[in-house]
């Protein structure tokens, strides 16, 4: 249920408690339509945070969306709401619109993101990283999740490309949307997030304010 | 049926042809020698040793004694897998997973045919028992081990395609669906080829030996297509099972992807 009209309240939609994953432990929590920019040096564990939210590594801690422990629901269910993209995002068919439910609904995202209309049919081999991203991100947001984890979803991308990206989440997270975006890039962190996280190299985060 | 028997010394002059390929390993400084002496002798006691073991049990009739020796072919061909696998499966599930698929597929599929077609008596008379298990569980244990291998290799290789399905909601089933299928595929490809050559290319070892001993051509080649089916039959079995365990083991409750369960491999 998204609350209607509520801008007011700030309802917390998702609560990290002492998430563990090898080095890192880290508690936190997100709003309704918030945005959370993630820093911290490469190998700080950014990556695996992101991973272990969306349950996809065994980790230790308390993860709950609304309230709701995500254990209580299947793995796959929460991964539709609670859903992670990772910078190469990988293909397991040969062509484009193969990984996509209903291509003629993905279109408008595809084409909002600078990608021709008639790339469904082009065999994945055909793209570039740049594109790959694109899609990957487009094959994401159909799913219309609460929570999105993007990880570096802008590193492959030009300046207009990663300005397209920008604005379709933004326009997402005025919808309700909340979503923890990593990125290298501070000014983008600083457009980006509400809050900024610098996760430091021993698997802490800190708050750092915009 | 007539046949002619051979005594040991008959053996002796076609030994003489391993001899030659010991020479001729010498001589082009192969350095094979040494491989082909130890094969040589391990050939020679192995098959001696099948051969009394084999009169025992012919002799003997017991479901026991049978059984045993059912359980110890089944142990060597777990072994065999294990051995072929490039990745190996976590711990003991390496050897159990080999080893109950071989047994479940290449077991039902032998009592399958004795029970029904064959129907030797005792069903489990081991003149009849054995040479079927034997044949049938050499060839499942191919397909396992491919289907193993092509499991691991292509759950690595394939790794974030894998990991995108499951990241957007797919279940461990649909996420694995291309690989399994993959595995399937290269775990029963001998086995249609092999079927596909028959009789062209090949003439199987039992039905050559059929005829040898007498049997007429055409008897031999009902025996040998029994054999065949049976064959395909325990491949498409033991293969689906190792290849669905397989997955398993390498998932999780979660429908997460475990390649931390695969163990590092041994520089060896």
């Amino acid at each position: 249920m998204l609350p209607i009209g509520c801008s007011l309240s700030f309802d917390t939609m998702l609560t990290v408690s002492v998430l563990k994953r090898l080095h890192i432990s880290v508690s936190f929590d997100l709003q309704d339509g918030e945005c959370v920019a993630l820093q911290g040096p490469s190998g700080a564990g950014k990556t695996l945070l992101l991973r272990s939210i969306a349950d996809l590594d065994p980790n230790d801690g308390t993860v709950k969306l609304d309230g709701t422990l995500r254990e209580a629901m299947p793995a796959p269910v929460w991964r539709k709401q609670v859903t992670y993209l990772a910078a190469e995002p990988g293909w397991w068919s040969d062509t484009v619109q193969e990984h996509f439910g209903e291509w003629d609904d993905a279109l408008p995202l595809v084409t909002r993101l600078g990608l021709p209309p008639g790339c469904g049919p082009w065999p994945i081999q055909r793209l570039s990283t740049g594109e790959r991203q694109r899609l990957g991100l487009a094959r994401a947001l159909m799913l219309r999740s609460r929570v999105l984890l993007l990880d570096e979803p802008t590193s492959a991308l030009d300046s207009a490309s990663a300005a397209a990206v920008e604005s379709l989440i933004a326009e997402r997270i005025s919808n309700g949307t909340s979503v923890v975006w990593s990125t290298h890039d501070d000014a983008q962190a600083r457009r980006v997030g509400s809050r900024i996280f610098v996760m430091s190299a021993d698997g802490r985060i800190e708050e750092n304010g915009p | 049926m007539t046949y002619i028997q051979l005594a040991y010394g008959d053996l002796f002059l076609p030994a003489l042809l391993v001899v030659m390929d010991g020479v001729l390993s010498l001589v082009l400084r192969l350095k094979l020698e040494k491989q082909l002496a130890i094969a040589t002798v391990r050939m020679v006691l192995q098959l001696v040793l099948v051969g009394y073991a084999l009169t025992f049990l012919f002799a003997a009739v017991s479901p026991l004694w049978t059984a045993l020796a059912a359980f110890i072919m089944v142990l060597f061909a777990s072994r065999e897998i294990v051995a072929r696998q490039k990745r190996r499966l976590p711990g003991t599930w390496s050897y159990g997973l080999g080893a109950g698929c071989t047994l479940l597929a290449a077991g039902t599929v032998t009592m399958f045919a004795l029970l029904t077609e064959l129907r030797p008596d005792p069903w489990y008379h081991p003149r009849y028992a054995l040479p079927l298990l034997g044949m049938i569980l050499g060839n499942t244990m191919t397909g396992i081990s491919l289907g193993l291998d092509v499991l691991t290799n292509g759950l690595v290789r394939e790794r974030a395609a894998v990991e995108a399905c499951l990241a957007l909601g797919g279940t461990r089933y649909q996420a694995l669906l291309p690989v399994l299928r993959d595995a399937m595929r290269s775990g029963l490809m001998p086995t249609i080829n092999s079927m596909a050559a028959i009789g062209l290319v090949s003439l199987p070892g039992m039905m050559t030996g059929q005829i040898l001993a007498g049997v007429e051509p055409i008897d031999a080649v009902k025996y040998q297509l029994l054999v065949m089916f049976l064959i395909a039959g325990g491949t498409g079995l033991g293969t689906l099972a190792a290849v669905m365990g397989g997955a398993r083991l390498l998932t999780d409750q979660r429908h997460r992807l475990r390649l931390d369960r695969i163990p590092a491999e041994t520089s060896t």
